[in-house]
């Protein structure tokens, strides 16, 4: 009886397991069927290079959508980064253990702050600031960034803190014992031993943001041109599917599949990896 | 308790009786630690160290050998320079020379002076705790405290050090602590027995180990506890 009924848990179990990985396989596969065509339609270097998009005259190109995901993640990572790490190194080991808690809690609240409340601060604080105080229109490359580089910290802190942390003590007992001062230690040793780790979080931030929706789109501007300066307006290829999905039909609907089919590729490569990097970082 | 200037004092006594304690007292790195505590005090040249000096200086003059080998996860000459660099040193010819010469007396320099800018983390245990030797005396400290610095190696790198150790006397002074009475005997000078968080017996290492005046101490050196 025993016997019979660990058989049927353990069925439950591997079907559980599997519902995860067919759900994958499923999205792959509507995504790849139905974008793929479309792509092959339109022609895939009019499709990736083509530097017009208007699907009201049969031109699909996404270049500008491309180039504008790559120029907010950037943005993103050149200002969340730094702020980042160096919060992570505050949190290990310069933060008093008064306030530690206080702290870390405050890091995981951001992280469950849905990304529709990140657009309205956005939309009511950054966007008038930015006009204010440069004279510009406000939503656009700038706008997005700093709001997806507030947005990507906790992603960031958080696992750039664990990897500081489950550095060996010994390495900075080891600098300290040479006279070194405790920042020295820390940023000198410490820090370049948690390379790996650190690099990691920055890898998951990137996949944070080059995915992110709807914060983007309420600061962006959503011109689907390619922007000149940090000023000017930006579409994604995430804000330019959720822009047209709900009238586009036929080859337009089509195209903007193959958006996603686009993304999903730059997602995996940035799985990818972060997976190396997290198992580079299990061997040291 | 007085340290002589290029000796080898050995620590010695069961564990837990505090000679690694006291050992991370003479370079106050027990001040990494929360809620300790000092009574009495401790001086380099008369002058008590928890007053006149400044800790990462007093740090530069008593180096520091810990008992696992902790070469940072860098290649073997920036494990070297790092000490250097820290106090000031910029000049790449002066690094080199600084790192050719801390090998040197560290007797590693043959081994490794081909692959100098590979991982330091590649070398085998006993020469791991030889370049921390190198690390150490890198900066060119008065007073080096090697605790338990063989306790993880096999008998053959422990003969290493131990000749290693014995050669660097000449520069510098030296207070290891050690399990291994054989070593005391072996390579000390004077050699301090504590028990319990006491010293009780403190005294050259010869009159320490065949006339012990304490029972406590004639006790433990003839193997009944510890």
């Amino acid at each position: 009886m025993a016997k019979v009924r660990e058989s049927v848990m353990r069925i439950v179990f591997l079907l559980t397991a599997l519902m995860s990985v067919l759900c994958v396989l499923f999205v792959c596969f509507f995504l790849f069927t139905n974008g793929l065509p479309a792509i092959a339609k339109i022609g895939p270097l009019d499709f990736l290079g083509g530097i017009k998009w208007k699907p009201e005259s049969n031109e699909f190109g996404i270049f500008p959508m491309i180039l504008g995901s790559l120029y907010v993640t950037c943005g993103a990572i050149i200002l969340g980064v730094p702020i980042g790490i160096l919060t992570a190194v505050f949190i290990a080991f310069f933060c008093p253990t008064r306030i530690k808690s206080a702290v870390e809690f405050v890091t995981s609240l951001m992280a469950g702050i849905p990304s529709i409340i990140y657009g309205f601060f956005g939309l009511t604080v950054l966007v008038p600031l930015i006009n204010d105080v440069f004279g510009v229109r406000g939503k656009g490359i700038l706008a997005a960034s700093v709001l997806l580089a507030i947005m990507i910290l906790p992603t960031i802190i958080s696992i750039s803190q664990q990897a500081l942390e489950a550095v060996q003590r010994s390495y900075f007992e080891g600098a300290i014992a040479l006279g070194a001062s405790k920042e020295r230690s820390v940023f000198f040793v410490v820090l370049p031993a948690a390379k790996s780790g650190v690099l990691a979080s920055i890898v998951l931030g990137i996949g944070r943001a080059i995915g992110e929706t709807m914060a983007v789109v309420m600061v962006a501007g959503n011109q689907a041109v390619i922007p000149e300066s940090v000023f000017d307006g930006v579409r994604t290829m995430t804000t330019n599917i959720v822009l047209e999905m709900g009238y586009a039909a036929d080859l337009h609907r089509e195209a903007l599949i193959a958006t996603g089919v686009v993304l999903f590729v730059f997602i995996l490569l940035i799985n990818m990896l972060f997976s190396i990097l997290r198992s580079k970082e299990r061997v040291q | 308790m007085q340290i002589d200037h290029l000796e080898i004092t050995a620590l010695i006594g069961p564990s837990g009786c505090g000679k690694s304690t006291l050992l991370k007292t003479i370079n106050r790195m027990n001040d990494l630690i929360d809620g300790f505590h000092i009574k009495g005090k401790v001086e380099l040249d008369g002058k008590n160290i928890y007053e006149s000096f400044d800790v990462n200086q007093l740090r530069k003059r008593v180096g520091m050998v810990f008992q696992k080998p902790n070469p940072f996860p860098m290649s073997i000459y920036d494990n070297i320079v790092f000490g250097p660099k820290t106090h000031g040193v910029k000049a790449k010819d002066e690094l080199d020379e600084i790192v050719e010469k801390s090998l040197k007396r560290a007797a590693l320099f043959d081994r490794v002076k081909d692959k100098l800018h590979k991982p330091a983390l590649a070398l085998s245990g006993g020469e791991q705790q030889r370049l921390c030797i190198a690390r150490a005396i890198a900066i060119n400290p008065e007073v080096l405290l090697l605790d338990e610095p063989t306790s993880a190696l096999d008998p053959i790198a422990t003969e290493k050090i131990e000749e290693t150790v014995l050669e660097l006397k000449k520069r510098y002074t030296i207070i290891i602590v050690t399990h291994n009475m054989q070593q005391a005997k072996r390579i000390s000078d004077k050699t301090a027995f504590f028990l319990l968080g006491k010293l009780t017996e403190f005294a050259p290492t010869e009159q320490i180990f065949n006339q012990p005046v304490d029972k406590a101490t004639r006790a433990y050196i003839k193997g009944k506890f510890g």
